[in-house]
């Protein structure tokens, strides 16, 4: 039923649960690029660690944790050049740090603190990263889908070869921006590739709750855009499935849908118990299949890497997150000013007065910190 | 000059911004060889060419969701949405998206675009052709809201909202599309936005109008002149970011202030206005501040002329506060 593109190849699998490869590797991609994908694994591992310790401790708020995810985010996202777009939802983090979100600015979003590039506006796990053209989402879910088509029709207006990767999970195919960013992309043939992270989840409700399609990947039929499906746990299924349909994209031949399956391990969120809604047995099971580890016994096969080597690059890797944890731990305070800035782009008389107004009381009870003055009318 | 009607400045407008700039691109339901419903995007496909004025699917959020897109990525859309009652399935891309967007990033991304749409009443097209939802988007901050009661207005302010760096929701009222012409210059200009128009100089009652209302306050006005009241009209033009300071002004010089708008009263705009007064120039009334609007109800088809206020119930709200 899915409409596939046959001469791009793609494989379902490429290494499989016992880490051995069960299919040719990507083409190009050497010994050098394998130990890289897996540092950016082992990265988005060791901070959702941290971070999850982090609220645990009440020093952040909330935690949409990626464990399970990081093959499907690491490999997909890898297949995107600097100059792509990645359109991300909540559990794209780890793909904003490997595409150049430093980790300063990352762990300062999770604290929403002054260094926070967004000022503190939204709340946890809403990474932005101009740099590497990668918009925040908004929490609204599936409307960053629309935002992507209408990008890559101005990529593609302006006859630039830039691909837009937009991505979103299983709950998001049955949101509007869904049905209407994937029917405007195939009626205008834009160079953007659709990321449906199925992870089995939409917070409590089961993905094959979600539709009555046999396949995501059977939702392209409807627009005219070829779907493939691939294990998202497999970061090189992931990776070269991606890089065809960018390819295909950035040759001009339109729009497609990849479908990574992979698991949310965790709860939806720091603040939900999945044990209200799925089985322990279902989530050991995924535990038995968990991507780094198929990864590491994969390279270790292939003596990428040695004994002792994946402690070393956790060690490390630790090492650098705590230290920024220290960093922003000592962030200075936030200027109260943002409460009205970034509304327009100038400070409208009435934000000026309503800001003087509260400046005012502020001062008298002390909330106020130099610099926090008032606006001038 | 060319003498215009407000449909005709808009169509202007477009072509003039168009020609001003490359990134500017106009697109919507039926706007490509049509010219859209109310042929405000007349001739335009056929200057600048289906690259930059093109039909869309039929899907308000797919429209302005896209166009968020665009603009987050360097152009400047112009997005029709072909009557405001069918803007509501777009009410999330604007309120939560295109309004949120310079807010959330921190002034990272911003969606610089304009969402054109005629609203109001006095076309028969029942509830769902004639709506008056100002209200609802001027709940919202980052979002600014025009709408022009004169072609040349009109013109200046499609292009002055096209000019700015927010989004702009440019709501143009259908009941005027037609009815009046006006000398428009041929030329590229703007007219600022958040500024107020003084249609009419009166030392005795002010009525604040906007949009269609206007040329209906016009006539009371016109009435109220002969039994020798002097009534101010004041042309509110933005309503977000609203001119407050003017506002106030106004009201201070005459103490009897009539705010008047076509859509529901409860929660709507002339509430705002009144409060604001309140707050800030109770001392300078004379009267109690009166609100003549549409009912709060459903927009009606056959009795449409009874809910559009009419001059004769702006001309009894005048007196009253003029005699009160």
């Amino acid at each position: 039923m899915t409409i596939t593109d046959p001469a791009l190849s793609i494989h379902e699998r490429i290494v499989d649960e016992e880490g051995r490869a069960v299919e040719a590797l990507p083409d190009g991609v050497d010994d050098a690029y394998l130990r890289e994908l897996y540092v950016h694994m082992a990265r988005v591992r060791c901070v959702d660690q941290r971070m999850l310790k982090l609220q645990r401790a009440g020093r952040i708020g909330f935690v949409g944790s990626m464990l399970g995810q990081e093959a499907a985010m690491i490999g997909t996202a890898a297949a995107l050049g600097a100059k792509d777009w990645l359109w991300s939802g909540l559990r794209e983090g780890g793909a904003a740090l490997m595409r150049g979100l430093p980790l300063a600015e990352y762990i300062a979003q999770m604290y929403c603190n002054s260094g926070d590039t967004a000022k503190g506006r939204q709340m946890c796990n809403h990474f932005q990263h101009k740099g590497s053209n990668y918009p925040s989402w908004s929490s609204v879910i599936g409307t960053q889908i629309p935002h992507g088509v209408g990008a890559a029709f101005a990529t593609k207006h302006r006859g630039e070869d830039a691909v837009h990767g937009i991505y979103f999970g299983d709950g998001a195919t049955s949101s509007n921006g869904f049905h209407s960013g994937m029917n405007f992309a195939g009626v205008w043939k834009v160079p953007a590739v659709f990321v449906c992270v199925d992870n089995g989840w939409a917070i409590s409700v089961p993905s094959q709750a979600q539709t009555a399609t046999g396949s995501y990947a059977d939702k392209g039929v409807a627009y005219g855009i070829p779907g493939h499906e691939v294990d998202g746990n497999d970061v090189l299924a992931c990776f070269q499935a991606m890089r065809a349909l960018v390819e295909r994209a950035r040759r001009g031949e339109g729009p497609s849908l990849l479908i990574v399956r992979t698991y949310r391990m965790l709860g939806h969120s720091s603040s939900d118990d999945p044990t209200k809604y799925r089985s322990e047995e279902e989530t050991a099971a995924w535990a038995a299949r968990d991507p780094l580890a198929r990864f590491s016994r994969f390279l270790e096969q292939r003596g990428v890497l040695a004994g002792g080597e994946a402690q070393r690059i956790e060690d490390e890797l630790f090492r650098e997150i705590d230290d920024e944890i220290h960093t922003q731990e000592a962030a200075p305070p936030m200027p109260l000013k943002p409460l009205v800035e970034d509304i327009y782009a100038e400070v409208p008389r009435h934000l000026r007065v309503q800001y003087n107004d509260f400046i005012r009381v502020g001062e008298r009870l002390g909330d106020a910190q130099p610099g926090d003055g008032e606006f001038p009318l | 000059m060319a003498n215009l009607t407000l449909v005709q400045a808009v169509n202007d407008g477009m072509k003039s911004a168009m020609r001003q700039d490359d990134e500017v691109l106009v697109f919507g339901e039926d706007v490509g060889l049509k010219g859209g419903v109310f042929l405000a995007t007349e001739g335009i496909q056929e200057e600048f060419g289906p690259d930059r004025c093109f039909d869309t699917p039929l899907s308000e959020d797919g429209i302005v969701g896209t166009a968020i897109g665009m603009a987050m990525n360097g152009l400047k859309p112009v997005a029709e949405i072909q009557f405001q009652d069918f803007i509501f399935p777009a009410f999330d891309q604007i309120v939560s998206e295109a309004a949120k967007l310079r807010y959330r990033s921190g002034g990272q991304y911003t969606a610089p675009m304009v969402i054109r749409t005629p609203y109001g009443g006095g076309i028969r097209g029942g509830l769902y052709h004639s709506q008056s939802g100002e209200a609802y988007f001027c709940h919202t901050p980052g979002l600014k809201v025009v709408i022009p009661s004169t072609p040349y207005d009109a013109k200046g302010l499609l292009c002055a909202s096209i000019a700015d760096p927010d989004p702009v929701l440019f709501l143009e009222p259908k009941a005027l599309y037609r009815s009046i012409k006006e000398e428009v210059p041929e030329d590229y200009y703007t007219v600022d936005l958040s500024t107020t128009r003084i249609v009419r100089e009166g030392k005795d009652v002010t009525v604040f109008c906007y949009g269609a209302m206007v040329p209906m306050a016009e006539k009371a006005a016109a009435k109220a002149a002969e039994s020798g009241i002097e009534t101010q009209i004041v042309d509110l033009r933005t309503l977000l970011p609203l001119d407050e300071e003017a506002v106030l002004e106004y009201a201070k010089r005459t103490g009897r202030v009539v705010v008047l708008h076509e859509a529901p009263r409860f929660c709507g705009f002339g509430g705002e206005i009144s409060a604001m007064i309140a707050e800030n120039a109770i001392e300078y009334m004379e009267a109690p501040i009166v609100r003549v609007t549409g009912f709060d109800t459903p927009f009606p088809n056959t009795l449409e002329h009874h809910y559009i206020p009419d001059d004769r119930r702006v001309l009894d709200a005048i007196e009253r506060v003029f005699n009160f």
